[in-house]
């Protein structure tokens, strides 16, 4: 094959065929996408999950990650917090001509890596070649469906007073990653960006019995965006400062360009609302997996009105708004 | 815990203090404070009648159009490679923003040190770069840092557009007249490079107590209590809190390097308009760094938007609903005057506020 992709890669014949059969269908090895028919088919319980996101970060490749186990991570996860088991992903790949082959495969490789990590199975796929210039580098595009079990139904989605807030791991570590690798912030030793499927974590919590009132990914706007579409006009959601996971390293670089690591995106992390008897064995159980070894309760609902606020290391509220958004494009 | 018990001491003594005071008005003039300020809840540690205000200390905010407008001219020049701090970046200029020139492609590129654009500018010998520098006396130091070097490394490609200001002039032009401010927290950074000796003025000309105060909590606090002590026994002095890093002289090597690169020029600040002698101009000798000189720039019209009561909101003589902008032709989204720009301006806050309590 040649060393570049080029626009016959993306046309649907020879060059397409050979992508196909030499670099797919090897590393995503399955049953449903080796017959390579219009769409697959695959089995699955009565109520599925759907969705799907695109993938344009900048730089492909960065601490901790790259843009191939983002793209499975991300949609598992949209999958995994809505209660569902994770099953089928697609890949649709738009590439610029002339894109190293080499990393296109590198690539593929990390996207077959982490579908087995999180045990889903890409049974389709799409692959257009653009003009140079036309994006940049590679932008993809994954579909996932979960299944829904009788055991397993979809999550309420619903906070309620009483219920306490847990974390599964430290927060802001993608969106300090991405920011430092982007903007050559130069920390030494770089941010690792935490970016993981974490299907097998939501499982080990619903498996264990628990009840989970709301689930969520907090993705772009980080911890603070979700808090502030979660609470209703009748409750708050009041969070304690010395609870807060954070990393050190990011700690001190969200120190340092002034931004709080509430607000911050996240890959790798959820977050849990749960009733306080359930509390504390949903924790535990998060724990025996190495992805929630750090996982902490942070805060609880009350009754109130619409507020969501922390609680300082002196006792006084500071008020959590929902963020501005980004300030970075292109950060997932 | 040493430092929780130590604010509820400092919490206590400042309540004994505040029972012989009516209500006092002390104004903060650092964006770091403000933010610190924000982060540790320090209004609920005091009593009511103790109010904090901000004062025109967040460098974005008080940048003035004028200079924003110049910016998102040289941005949207061909072969630009333009930098500047990430915070300036979503402050509207009429319809556009350094963000959106950024999102139609234009080079744009947040550096966290000025000396960043020093790299950038050797890494692109074919492109110029350009710094955009705001900020008070805490920044201008490295800003003039990477002139110098540019100078001496004969880095061509590189200028900077300095809307550096002062803080000394804008105060008291700010609080001379009729301002109901009682007391002033001064900026422990600001002073660390210009000395605490700087802010002598404040007690001898404005008649004011002040405290040079740091930024945690309980430094805060403290200077808070010395600042109400003055209050109750009537004295004027400016007391140096922060000790550890703020001495009476100042940083004689950061204000070298600020007197060789730059002079004193008039400035003009958003929502306070033209201050003399309360901006840094490049000197003559650098100016081939000087992108005001590089750049063929159209000189805007400085005038003020119309109605604003920026002045007098700071001043405490007014407050933001009393602006017949507020909320209209001013809101976060679009603000006119500085105390809009920052979530944490008193206009943004109030503006806040009552679309919190729906109304």
């Amino acid at each position: 094959m040649p060393k570049k992709i080029t626009l016959a890669h993306g046309a649907g014949g020879e060059a397409y065929r050979e992508l196909v059969q030499e670099i797919f269908l090897p590393a995503y090895a399955n049953d449903m996408l080796r017959p390579l028919t219009d769409s697959a088919v695959c089995a699955a319980g009565e109520k599925i999950a759907m969705t799907t996101d695109s993938y344009v970060i900048k730089p492909l490749f960065f601490p901790g990650g790259d843009i191939g186990r983002l793209c499975v991570s991300g949609t598992v996860n949209d999958l995994a917090v809505s209660g569902a088991y994770p099953r089928y992903l697609s890949v649709g790949l738009i590439i610029e001509a002339g894109f190293a082959l080499e990393t296109l495969v590198r690539i593929v490789e990390s996207i077959a890596a982490t579908a087995k990590e999180a045990g889903v199975s890409i049974v389709t796929g799409d692959t257009k070649v653009v003009e140079a210039g036309s994006v940049d580098g590679i932008f993809i595009n994954t579909a996932g469906i979960g299944v829904f079990t009788p055991e397993r139904p979809p999550l309420p989605q619903k906070i309620a007073p009483g219920d306490k807030i847990i974390i599964s791991g430290p927060m802001a570590a993608h969106g300090m990653a991405i920011m430092a690798a982007r903007e050559n912030l130069g920390f030494n030793p770089p941010i690792e960006c935490d970016v993981a499927p974490l299907a097998a974590l939501v499982d080990r919590v619903l498996e264990s019995g628990c009840q989970v009132n709301a689930m969520r990914d907090p993705t772009r706007g980080g911890v603070a965006a979700i808090l502030c579409e979660w609470v209703t006009p009748d409750t708050d959601i009041v969070l304690y400062d010395s609870l807060l996971p954070v990393r050190p390293a990011v700690a001190a670089a969200c120190a340092l360009l002034g931004l709080d690591p509430l607000s911050i995106a996240n890959e790798g992390i959820v977050l849990l609302s749960v009733p306080a008897p359930d509390a504390e064995r949903a924790l535990a159980a998060l724990q025996t997996v190495d992805s929630g070894k750090n996982a902490a309760m942070i805060g609880e609902v009350k009754k109130g009105g619409g507020a969501v606020y922390a609680v300082t290391d002196y006792g006084t509220k500071r008020k959590i708004m929902m963020p501005q958004g980004e300030l970075l494009p292109r950060i997932c | 815990m040493k430092i929780k018990t130590r604010i509820e001491e400092l919490k206590r003594g400042i309540g004994r203090l505040a029972q012989s005071l009516g209500p006092v008005t002390i104004m903060e003039v650092c964006g770091t404070h403000t933010a610190s300020i924000h982060r540790y809840g320090i209004q609920e540690l005091l009593p009511d009648q103790i109010r904090l205000v901000s004062g025109p200390g967040c460098p974005v905010c008080v940048t003035a159009p004028r200079d924003l407008a110049a910016a998102l001219a040289i941005a949207k020049q061909d072969n630009v490679i333009f930098t500047c701090f990430g915070d300036l970046m979503r402050v509207p200029c009429g319809e556009e923003s350094l963000y959106s020139l950024y999102e139609n492609g234009k080079e744009i590129r947040i550096v966290t040190s000025p000396l960043d654009a020093l790299a950038i500018a050797q890494e692109n010998p074919d492109q110029q770069t350009v710094f955009f520098a705001i900020g008070f006396e805490t920044t201008a130091p490295l800003t003039a840092a990477l002139i110098e070097a540019a100078a001496e490394g004969r880095v061509e490609n590189l200028s900077v557009y300095s809307a550096h200001k002062t803080m000394p002039q804008a105060l008291r032009e700010l609080l001379q007249n009729g301002s109901r401010i009682d007391a002033l927290l001064c900026p422990g950074h600001v002073a660390a490079i210009i000395g605490a000796k700087a802010f002598s003025f404040v007690p001898e000309e404005l008649a004011l107590p002040a405290a040079v105060a740091g930024f945690r909590a309980d430094e805060i606090m403290a200077a808070l209590f010395i600042i109400l002590e003055m209050l109750c026994q009537g004295e004027k002095k400016c007391v140096n809190m922060y000790p550890q890093i703020v001495t009476e002289d100042g940083n004689k090597e950061a204000l070298a390097l600020l007197d060789k690169v730059f002079a004193p020029c008039d400035a003009l600040w958003r929502g306070l308009g033209e201050i003399e002698g309360s901006g840094l101009g490049i000197r003559e000798r650098f100016r081939d760094f000087d992108a005001a000189q590089r750049f063929d720039l159209l000189v805007m019209e400085s005038e003020e938007p119309k109605g604003c009561l920026c002045r007098s909101i700071l001043q405490g003589r007014n407050i933001p609903t009393d602006c017949v902008n507020f909320g209209q032709a001013c809101t976060p989204q679009q603000p006119l005057g500085a105390c809009m720009v920052s979530s944490e301006g008193s206009c943004a806050t109030y503006y806040r506020y009552q679309r919190d309590r729906g109304e």
